[in-house]
C-alpha cells in the first residue's frame, strides 16, 4: 500500500535526472514588464511532497498557473513529465454548487474520458479516499468547509495526474480542522504515491508536510534556499524536530521580509 | 502507518456537522403560503363589492363581482371561454417557447464574444424597454391578420429579456469555476454545457421569468389590436368583443383570466423552478 519513497534530490541549479515529475530550468515571468518570478530553477521528483513557502508578492500563485499550463513563461522551461496535465487544487474549493458531492468528482471523471458505466463507482472510491463516501449525495451547501476541501481534493484525484498541485488549499480552514486534513492528505499522498507541488506561506503547514521546502524570496518572486526534511511523515508540530525546523525557517523568511522592509 | 495517535481525526470533525433540520409538514407549509394572497383577494372584492354598493359609477358601466361572475359562467358554458383561455395561453407558450430557442444562443454568443456584445447590446437593451405593442401595426402592414402577426409581436417582446438574462447570467459565473472547468479539461461546448450554463442557471431563470411576462403582456396587445374571426379566439380577442359590445362584465371577466393565467404560470411554473435551483444550491432558507 505505502510506499517508501525515497528519490535522490539534485542539488539546486542542477537539472534533475530522469524520475523528475515537474522541472522548472531558469523560469522567468514578467507582466507589462514587472517581473513577477525571476530565474526559477527546481525540480519534484516523482512521488516527492515539495512546498513552496513564501510571503506574499512572491508569485507562488503564478508558479503554480505556469506548471498547470493555464500561463505562459516569459523566459525558461517548464517540463511536467509524460506531458500530463496536472491536477489542481484551489484556496476555495470552488466545487459546482448545482452538482452533489459525487456528482462533482463524476464530471472529473467524465472530462477525462471516463465512461458512464463506470463513474459512479470510481467516484464512491475516490470520496472513500477522502473518507467521504457518507457524504456522497451531499450538495456541497451542505458541507463543512474541511469536507468542501476533501471534496476538492477527491476531485483533483478523480483527474488521474501523478502530478496534484495545491494553492493554499487549507487557508482559509480553522487551525484544528487544517491540523485533520494535514493528516488526510499526507495518508492520501502516501496511499496514491502522487508527486505535490504544495504552494503556502504557512511555515508550520511546510514543515508538517513536505519532505523538500522551498524558500521563495519575494518582489520577484526567486528561490533562496531549500531544507531536505528527512523527518517522517505524517509527523505533529507539536513535535520538537518539526518545530525546530519551523523555527530554523521563520528566521530566514523574517530575514527575507526585512530586507523589504529597509526601502 | 501509524497514525492512529497523530493529531484530530477527520471523521470525529464529521460528526460534528451532522446536525437535523427540522422541515415542517407540508400540509402547515402550504396552509402558510395559500392564506395571505387569499385573504388579500377576500379583501379586494369586498371593496369592489362596496363601491359598487355606493354607486360611484351606474351598475352597466361598473358591474358586481357576482355580474362579473355570472358573465364568465356563460361564456364558459357556451364552451368561449375554454376557447379563448386556449387560444391564448397555447399561443402565448409556443411564442415563449421559440423566444427561448433563439434568445438563449443570442445571449449565449453575445456573453461570450466582446466584440459582438459591445455592438449588440445596446440594441438589445433598448428594444426591452421598446414597448412591444408598437410593433403591431407594422406586423400588421408586413404579415396581415395572421397568426404571424401576433407571433412576431410576442417574439420581439420576449426575445430581448431572454437574451439579457442569459448575458446577466454568464456574467456572473464566477472566474474561479471557469479555471476549474479549465484544469479538468473542459473546453468551448462542453464548457458552456457542463459549466457555464447550470452556473448561470439562476439569473437565467430570472430572465426567463421577465420573458414569460413580456409574451404573456406583448400577446394581449396584438389580440386586442389584430382583431380579426379568421385569427379564432383569444382573451385579447373576449376583451376586444367586450368593448365593441359595451358589455363591462365581459371587459372585467377577460381582465381577470389574463391575471389568472399570469399568476398560474408564475405560481404553478416559475416560483417552483427557481425555489428548487435556489434550493439545490443552498441559496434559500428553505
Amino acid at each position: 500500500m505505502s510506499k517508501t519513497i525515497a528519490p535522490e534530490i539534485p542539488p539546486q541549479g542542477m537539472v534533475a535526472p530522469a524520475p523528475a515529475a515537474v522541472q522548472l530550468h531558469e523560469v522567468s515571468k514578467s507582466y507589462d514588464g514587472r517581473v513577477v518570478l525571476q530565474d526559477i530553477t527546481l525540480a519534484a521528483a516523482t512521488g516527492e511532497f515539495v512546498c513552496l513557502l513564501g510571503a506574499s508578492g512572491c508569485g507562488k500563485t503564478t508558479l503554480l498557473n505556469l506548471v498547470a499550463g493555464l500561463d505562459q513563461t516569459t523566459a525558461g522551461r517548464v517540463t511536467v513529465a509524460g506531458d500530463v496535465r496536472p491536477a489542481l487544487m484551489f484556496q476555495e474549493p470552488a466545487l459546482f454548487p448545482w452538482l452533489s458531492a459525487a456528482r462533482n468528482v463524476e464530471l472529473a471523471l467524465r472530462l477525462r474520458g471516463v465512461p458512464k458505466a463506470l463513474r459512479t463507482a470510481q467516484a464512491r472510491e475516490l470520496l472513500d479516499v477522502v473518507r467521504l463516501a457518507d457524504a456522497a449525495d451531499k450538495r456541497p451547501h451542505e458541507l463543512s468547509g474541511g469536507m468542501r476541501q476533501r471534496v476538492a481534493l477527491a476531485r483533483a484525484l478523480a483527474q488521474d495526474s501523478p502530478v496534484l498541485l495545491m494553492d493554499e488549499p487549507f487557508a482559509a480552514l480553522d487551525a484544528i480542522t487544517r491540523d485533520a486534513l494535514h493528516e488526510e492528505l499526507v495518508r492520501v499522498w502516501q496511499q496514491t504515491g502522487r508527486t505535490i507541488l504544495f504552494v503556502t506561506h504557512n511555515v508550520r503547514e511546510a514543515a508538517v508536510l513536505a519532505q523538500r521546502i522551498v524558500l521563495l524570496g519575494s518582489r520577484p518572486g526567486r528561490v533562496i534556499r531549500e531544507w531536505q526534511v528527512d523527518l517522517p511523515s505524517p509527523r505533529r508540530i507539536e513535535a520538537t524536530t518539526t518545530s525546530a525546523l519551523a523555527g530554523e525557517i521563520t528566521e530566514h523568511l523574517r530575514k527575507e521580509i526585512a530586507r523589504h522592509g529597509d526601502h | 502507518m501509524a497514525i492512529t495517535d497523530v493529531g484530530v481525526d477527520v471523521r470525529d470533525l464529521d460528526a460534528l456537522e451532522r446536525d437535523a433540520v427540522a422541515t415542517p409538514p407540508l400540509a402547515g407549509r402550504l396552509w402558510s403560503g395559500i392564506w395571505p394572497p387569499v385573504l388579500a383577494l377576500i379583501a379586494l372584492i369586498l371593496v369592489w363589492e362596496l363601491v359598487y354598493l355606493a354607486h360611484v359609477k351606474p351598475h352597466s358601466l361598473l358591474p358586481s363581482p357576482a355580474d362579473v361572475a355570472s358573465s364568465l359562467r356563460q361564456h364558459a358554458a357556451n364552451g368561449e371561454l375554454w376557447r379563448d383561455l386556449w387560444g391564448s395561453t397555447h399561443r402565448a407558450v409556443l411564442g415563449f417557447l421559440v423566444a427561448l430557442a433563439i434568445g438563449t444562443p443570442l445571449g449565449a454568443l453575445l456573453g461570450r464574444v466582446k466584440l459582438l456584445r459591445r455592438m449588440f447590446q445596446p440594441i438589445v437593451s433598448g428594444l426591452q424597454s421598446l414597448p412591444s405593442v408598437a410593433w403591431v401595426p407594422a406586423a400588421v402592414i408586413w404579415f396581415g391578420l395572421s397568426p404571424s402577426t401576433i407571433y412576431f409581436v410576442v417574439l420581439m417582446g420576449a426575445i430581448p429579456s431572454v437574451t439579457n438574462g442569459t448575458i446577466a447570467g454568464l456574467d456572473q459565473v464566477p472566474p474561479l469555476f471557469t479555471r476549474v472547468g479549465t484544469v479538468l479539461g473542459a473546453r468551448g461546448l462542453t464548457m458552456a454545457r457542463l459549466v457555464l450554463l447550470p452556473a448561470a442557471l439562476p439569473t437565467y431563470i430570472g430572465g426567463l421569468r421577465q420573458g414569460w411576462a413580456f409574451a404573456w403582456r406583448s400577446l394581449m396587445a396584438a389580440e386586442l389590436i389584430a382583431y380579426s374571426a379568421r385569427l379564432g379566439g383569444g382573451l385579447g380577442q373576449l376583451l376586444n368583443q367586450g368593448q365593441e359590445l359595451v358589455d363591462e362584465s365581459t371587459v372585467l371577466g377577460a381582465i381577470l383570466m389574463i391575471l389568472v393565467v399570469g399568476i398560474v404560470i408564475e405560481l404553478g411554473v416559475f416560483a417552483p423552478v427557481e425555489r428548487r435551483v435556489l434550493h439545490n444550491r443552498g441559496l434559500t432558507g428553505r
